[in-house]
């Protein structure tokens, strides 16, 4: 009789279904979520959050998550999530947003939740397009950067710059933790699993706002292969978007 | 007996939202419909309930398809524009089969136009006003006592149906002081199996209006109708006054109603047999209940602050078997009872 050692190092989180991601090869939002839901797990707190989806790629992120959520009108995840933490402050609620839902036609609501402290979580993906409608200028496309609505590239002169949402949201007083990551490298996707572990422990502790910017990959509309994706990143979008804490108000700060 | 008290009808549809069980109120300011938000921003923390003066109409709205989503009893209110802004998230709440209430004190448009009553947003309530095939509850209060005892029902309605609810009042109906007798009737209660309480001991839920796969939607759609029609057979509400012998019909809903009885009243004082159908609920409209007076009524008159909207829900259920007549006025203004006193004699060939 043969006795076997091997023990199982890693298994699917149980906040994850078992449905394959329809995500496009090399997108970022497959890393996210995966180490949402291993947060989720390790917290033991998949039985009490909500999550709420936005319009865009990640709208059927409720069919990867075994957890309760809501799907928003595009740009309106903060005023949902507003209503339901409101509602159920038991629950822990976290809303999931993309460059043109949050920053565009959704920066009014962004803001306000932010500056009312709302007690949830926001998880920002930042690839600097609009993914599900075809690849269009959204407000933190860099300058000269080619998509379908600045074919000859973005012209600051007449489409403004790119928008820097965690230093603008930093401005307000009340958000509790306020930072810029980036799921590219290992040490950096670490780094971002710390942070949204953090944002999620805050909220339980009932410290406030909390804004997790993550900078990621779109190969589809970047119009590169993986690999060189996560090469832009750092070579390109860091200098602009730089990975850094704007605000931590510490453990145990009363919200 | 039931004490009587003095309000002012948006103070009464606040009261009646808390009695109602409203446990979470979200609006925006804009008149004549400010009293409703003060009264709740002062009363609904004092009972332990939820207020946010949201950020604008649009977020109010989508605080309340969260709350309504986690299952508890929502509400907004609004006049005319920020109704306007709110149909959007009508929309999708409809679409997700949320329960809510939405009130809208109407005032005169287009556009800015001003903080007077008006009733010309009826096409915009009961037609659909946001995208896609879907139906609000709409009921039209014409006193204070009905602003505050509609807004308790409606929460109970929406509940039932899983819908959205609104009440479709005028700034003169907010505006007024009335006395009225306070609800004491404990509101019903429906378990909320749909609701996002955290997936314990069951699946997840999923508030939802987006279905890609082919034909689901479609299916989706065949559903809604089907409440629908659900709806129209147990909801619908009339109000008819002096219609047992009458001639002429007068129809009208909200503050035009209250004119339009006391014109039915003169009328009869001198020899004219008018009677008032005044519909309460707009949709599902009472169409069934209109048309069986049809066989002894001559003329109907249709009356109005607008252009002429409800009149043609009047028409399509009449179908040309009787003469509908219209008069209205727009922009804030209030029809007369003399005015409307001398449509009904030029009507019936009484022209003084």
């Amino acid at each position: 009789m043969t006795t076997t050692t091997e023990k199982p190092v890693f298994t699917r989180p149980q906040t994850l279904t078992d449905r394959p991601m329809a995500y496009c090869p090399g997108c970022g939002h497959g890393i996210v979520q995966t180490l949402m839901a291993g947060i989720i797990d390790e917290l033991g707190i998949r039985e009490k959050t909500v999550g709420v989806a936005p319009v865009g790629c990640a709208v059927e992120t409720y069919n990867y998550f075994n957890i309760d959520m809501s799907e928003a009108a595009h740009g309106r995840v903060p005023a949902v999530a507003t209503g339901i933490k409101r509602a159920r402050p038991d629950l822990v609620v976290f809303g999931y947003q993309g460059d043109g839902d949050l920053a565009s036609i959704g920066l009014a609501e962004i803001m306000h939740a932010a500056n009312r402290g709302e007690n949830y979580t926001t998880i920002f993906i930042n690839n600097t397009v609009y993914g599900m409608t075809g690849g269009q200028m959204a407000p933190t496309t860099l300058a000269h950067q080619k998509t379908q609505t600045t074919p000859l590239g973005r012209d600051p002169e007449t489409t403004g710059h790119p928008m820097r949402m965690s230093e603008i949201i930093a401005t307000l007083d009340s958000p509790c933790l306020v930072a810029r990551c980036a799921a590219d490298t290992i040490p950096n996707i670490r780094k971002t699993r710390a942070l949204l572990l953090k944002a999620f422990q805050y909220q339980l502790a009932g410290q406030g706002f909390s804004f997790i910017e993550i900078l990621c990959t779109c190969p589809t509309h970047w119009h590169l292969s993986p690999k060189d994706s996560m090469d832009y990143i750092g070579r390109v979008l860091t200098p602009i978007f730089p990975c850094k804490t704007f605000r931590d108000r510490g453990a145990g700060h009363e919200g | 007996m039931s004490k009587r008290v003095l309000m002012n009808g948006n103070e009464a549809v606040a009261e009646g939202a808390i009695r109602g069980g409203c446990d979470c109120y979200f609006g925006y300011p804009i008149t004549p419909q400010n009293e409703l938000t003060a009264y709740m921003a002062m009363h609904m923390p004092r009972h332990g309930r939820v207020f946010v003066q949201a950020e604008s109409e649009v977020a109010a709205i989508n605080m309340v398809y969260g709350a309504a989503g986690a299952g508890v009893r929502a509400m907004t209110s609004s006049s005319s524009p920020g109704v306007s802004l709110k149909q959007e998230g009508l929309s999708y709440i409809a679409g997700a089969e949320l329960p809510m209430v939405i009130v809208n004190v109407q005032r005169g448009g287009p556009g800015l136009g001003n903080i007077d009553p008006s009733q010309g947003d009826y096409f915009q309530a009961v037609k659909g006003g946001g995208h896609g095939d879907y139906r609000l509850i709409v009921l039209a209060p014409d006193s204070v006592q009905e602003m505050h005892d509609f807004t308790a029902d409606a929460f109970d309605l929406a509940d039932r149906y899983r819908n959205p609810v609104m009440i479709l009042a005028d700034g003169r109906l907010g505006q007024m002081m009335e006395p009225l007798i306070l609800r004491t009737r404990e509101p019903e209660r429906v378990e909320k199996p749909w609701a996002l309480t955290g997936a314990r001991g069951r699946e997840k839920n999923i508030i939802r209006s987006y279905f890609s796969v082919d034909g689901v939607l479609e299916k989706r759609n065949e559903a809604l109708q089907t409440k629908y029609r659900r709806i129209a057979d147990a909801e619908t509400r009339v109000d008819p006054y002096l219609m047992d012998d009458a001639e002429l019909m007068l129809v009208a809903y909200g503050t035009c109603a209250r004119l339009a009885k006391a014109v039915a009243r003169d009328c009869r004082a001198a020899g004219i047999r008018a009677g008032v159908l005044r519909p309460v609920s707009l949709w599902p409209y009472p169409t069934e209940a209109l048309r069986s007076y049809l066989d002894r009524v001559k003329n109907i008159l249709v009356v109005e602050m607008s252009a002429g909207q409800m009149v043609e829900d009047v028409r399509l259920a009449v179908e040309g078997a009787v003469p509908v007549h219209f008069h209205g006025r727009m922009g804030g203004g209030v029809p007369t009872t003399a005015d409307i006193r001398a449509k009904a004699d030029e009507i019936t060939g009484r022209a003084r």
